[in-house]
């Protein structure tokens, strides 16, 4: 079951924790806001991730599975 | 507040366009007078779709009818999926008509509201829905016209579905699906995050069926005259008549219904292939009846725009211009003069763009106003040579990072633009422009939004 | 001095614990603070305000809970199981311990949609959060009407600065909230703020 990230652009408030969290992943751009990579998350990096989801104050990152 | 309904002149046989058998369709032969309901009934006849809700699923299957809006949806997918929903959704007429550059649905919903009228209560039979909004614009003239129409078809007892009228503000986003949705629930009429393609939502559990104003009204004839007869007019692949919103190149603005397919040259009044009329910084000018063209924007301000030359040997066809990075879009078309500098016009719309941002995701708020800063640079003199680079770094920051398509509608508009009036650019650079007439051409609203009021 | 009974242990207990647990209530709204306006504790990334915010919360719950259970099993006042969530409904003081109450009931509103985040709308859950503005004076008041110990020596002091401390976070976050730019401003803020260099709009 692959998984995917997404951010809710709207939620997100640039607080950066998801990047702190999963730098292997996630990128801040030059305003702070988080780049995600598109491709589905390495098997080995789900728990980091899951962790980053958790971890956003704004509740705005989200694993989803893979359509 | 003034009256914000300034109504184009709806062009049938003008500027050269044939007069096509079978057309006008959706506006009557005698220009802007409105079809009154019995006007409407002595036309039309009343609506009695056969087949019940399969037969006009198949009607509109069989016609390939797509959304009149922007994105030509199938509306057939779109039908059935709203009649799949439980529990049903709200059914939503979208007349909110954001873009400044257009003007067909105001028109439409001013001349013919009783087609729109049909048109949302077959959506609202199809979907099992008892409730239906019609969403227009601020205008009293055009809300108490829409108002009165509603009242009369009430007292003849000819609507099942109830119909509430909502107006949208004054914003560019105010049409998008998911600002209606919002604007419906009572709240600002702001895009949301949809995580999940399907119908937008009001609240959870609580979905909508958006249909533009004009596609309601070809459904409305469709239901009447069926498939068929709607693929007498258009081609195979995109069949039909659409509303196209013209700026002609002498600024004049008027609706014209056309078959899509139709030579753009016919629509704008243009010369076939470049003339006399010298050659701009777009690259050759072609004359036509209204002043020599440079350039054609095509799809408004989320469009693209394409060299005058190239422009008038396409047809208002999605086959022949999405190969060229433009679309149909809502059939909006402008003809830039020659005598203007189009980074400018360019750089006045980006700005307008910019300040129409809702405002909720980062990368839109802080890289479209950056980007519009660096486009109003490069429309000036002696232009920074940073200042191409910043632009295109943050078109790439900014292209699919907002909840909705306006950081990437602003940004395929920009670099068209970029793209068209290159030989300008390097005009600039050498501090000339080939601009003679510095006054405005594009349509482009003087207020920005600034409360929270703006957007409700 | 006598020896400390079972029962004078379980009044010491609620005391000690309820003044530990004001300490816990004041980090946890101090830390909440920080993470709104993304302020940074020195030495520490991002992420870890945000976990302390959390785990803290659940910490003062743990306190919390072991205040009220000792204060209602210590037989010197009657307190009454009741009396933990419904205001006013002590025999002992019950107006301080009322307030008490609706103070544990606002935490426990908290904690429980915080954990069930995910499950809510974003407006419900941001509504109920400001209900930690309220419950923090109401344990406040709850410390200082409830017992004299917060009246002198070391536990006053333990008051004062939990109040200090506060009231200070909330002035950072005033002072920060009254320059922050409004939603239907960012965009406009963010053009006028380009450099004259950039600028030169016709």
């Amino acid at each position: 079951m692959r998984k995917r990230l997404q951010v809710n652009p709207v939620a997100c408030a640039g607080h950066g924790a998801c990047a702190e969290l999963l730098p292997e992943l996630i990128t801040l751009d030059e305003w702070g806001y988080p780049i995600v990579a598109g491709q589905p998350v390495p098997h080995g990096l789900v728990r980091e991730a899951r962790r980053a989801v958790a971890g956003c104050p704004a509740l705005a990152l989200h694993l989803t599975r893979v359509a | 507040m003034t009256d914000s309904l300034t109504l184009p002149h709806p062009m049938t046989a003008a500027a050269g366009l044939p007069l096509r058998p079978g057309l006008p369709r959706l506006l009557p032969d005698a220009g802007t007078v409105p079809v009154d309901l019995r006007a409407h009934l002595a036309a039309h006849g009343p609506l009695r779709p056969a087949g019940g809700r399969g037969g006009l699923q198949r009607e509109v299957a069989a016609a390939g009818l797509t959304g009149r809006g922007g994105a030509a949806f199938p509306v057939a997918r779109k039908l059935a999926a709203a009649a799949q929903t439980r529990p049903a959704p709200v059914v939503a007429g979208n007349g909110a008509e954001g873009e400044p550059a257009s003007n067909k649905d105001r028109s439409l919903l001013w001349i013919s509201p009783h087609l729109v009228l049909d048109g949302l209560q077959l959506a609202a039979w199809a979907a099992g829905s008892g409730t239906a909004v019609l969403y227009v614009p601020r205008s009293r003239r055009l809300y108490d016209r829409l108002a009165g129409a509603i009242a009369e078809r009430a007292t003849a007892g000819m609507d099942a579905a109830s119909v509430e009228l909502v107006t949208a503000p004054d914003r560019f986003l105010a049409g998008e699906e998911s600002a209606l949705a919002s604007r419906l629930a009572g709240r600002p009429a702001l895009p949301a995050h949809r995580p999940v393609r399907g119908l937008p939502r009001l609240a959870p559990g609580r979905a909508a069926l958006v249909q533009n104003v004009e596609t309601l009204a070809h459904l409305a004839l469709i239901a009447r005259y069926g498939a068929a007869w709607f693929r007498e007019a258009g081609t195979e692949a995109e069949p039909g008549t659409m509303l196209a919103t013209v700026q002609l190149a002498d600024g004049r603005t008027s609706v014209a219904e056309v078959p899509l397919g139709a030579g753009l040259a016919g629509l704008l009044g243009l010369d076939d292939g470049p003339g006399p009329a010298g050659a701009g910084a777009a690259g050759p000018c072609v004359p036509s009846a209204f002043g020599p063209v440079q350039a054609v924007l095509v799809g408004g301000y989320h469009g693209a725009w394409l060299p005058a030359a190239q422009a008038a040997a396409l047809p208002l066809a999605d086959a022949a211009l999405r190969p060229l990075g433009a679309a149909v879009g809502a059939g909006v078309l402008s003809a830039l003069p020659a005598d203007r500098c189009g980074l400018a016009e360019t750089a006045r719309v980006a700005r307008y763009l910019a300040l129409e941002s809702a405002g909720q995701c980062g990368p839109c708020f802080n890289g479209l106003p950056r980007i519009a800063a660096a486009v109003a640079h490069l429309a000036g003199p002696h232009p920074d040579p940073r200042a191409r680079a910043d632009l295109d770094r943050w078109a790439g920051l900014v292209t699919g990072r907002g909840a909705c398509h306006h950081p990437d509608g602003s940004v395929r508009f920009i670099r068209s633009a970029l793209r068209v009036f290159a030989a300008e650019a390097g005009l600039h650079e050498q501090g000339r422009c080939s601009g003679t007439d510095p006054r405005p051409f594009l349509p482009v609203p003087a207020a920005a939004p600034a409360t929270e009021e703006d957007w409700s | 001095m006598t020896g400390i009974t079972g029962s004078t242990a379980l009044w010491y207990a609620s005391r000690a614990t309820g003044v530990v647990t004001l300490l816990l209530l004041t980090t946890v709204v101090v830390l909440g603070i920080l993470v709104n306006r993304q302020g940074r504790l020195p030495g520490l990334p991002g992420f870890a305000v945000t976990g302390l915010h959390r785990n803290v919360s659940l910490l003062a719950v743990a306190f919390l809970a072991i205040h009220v259970v000792t204060a209602i099993a210590d037989p010197y006042v009657t307190i009454g199981l009741a009396a933990a969530v419904l205001p006013f409904a002590s025999p002992y003081k019950p107006f301080w311990l009322g307030l008490g109450a609706i103070s544990l009931d606002l935490v426990a509103a908290l904690i429980l949609t915080s954990l069930a985040r995910a499950r809510m709308s974003r407006r419900a859950w941001r509504a109920i959060h400001w209900l930690g503005y309220a419950a923090w004076p109401l344990a406040v008041l709850h410390s200082i009407g409830s017992s004299t110990d917060t009246h002198s020596g070391l536990v006053l002091g333990v008051l004062a600065v939990c109040v200090l401390a506060t009231l200070a976070a909330l002035a950072w976050r005033l002072s920060h909230a009254a320059r922050e730019v409004p939603r239907a401003q960012r965009a406009a803020a963010a053009l006028s703020d380009m450099s004259p260099r950039k600028a030169g709009l016709r």
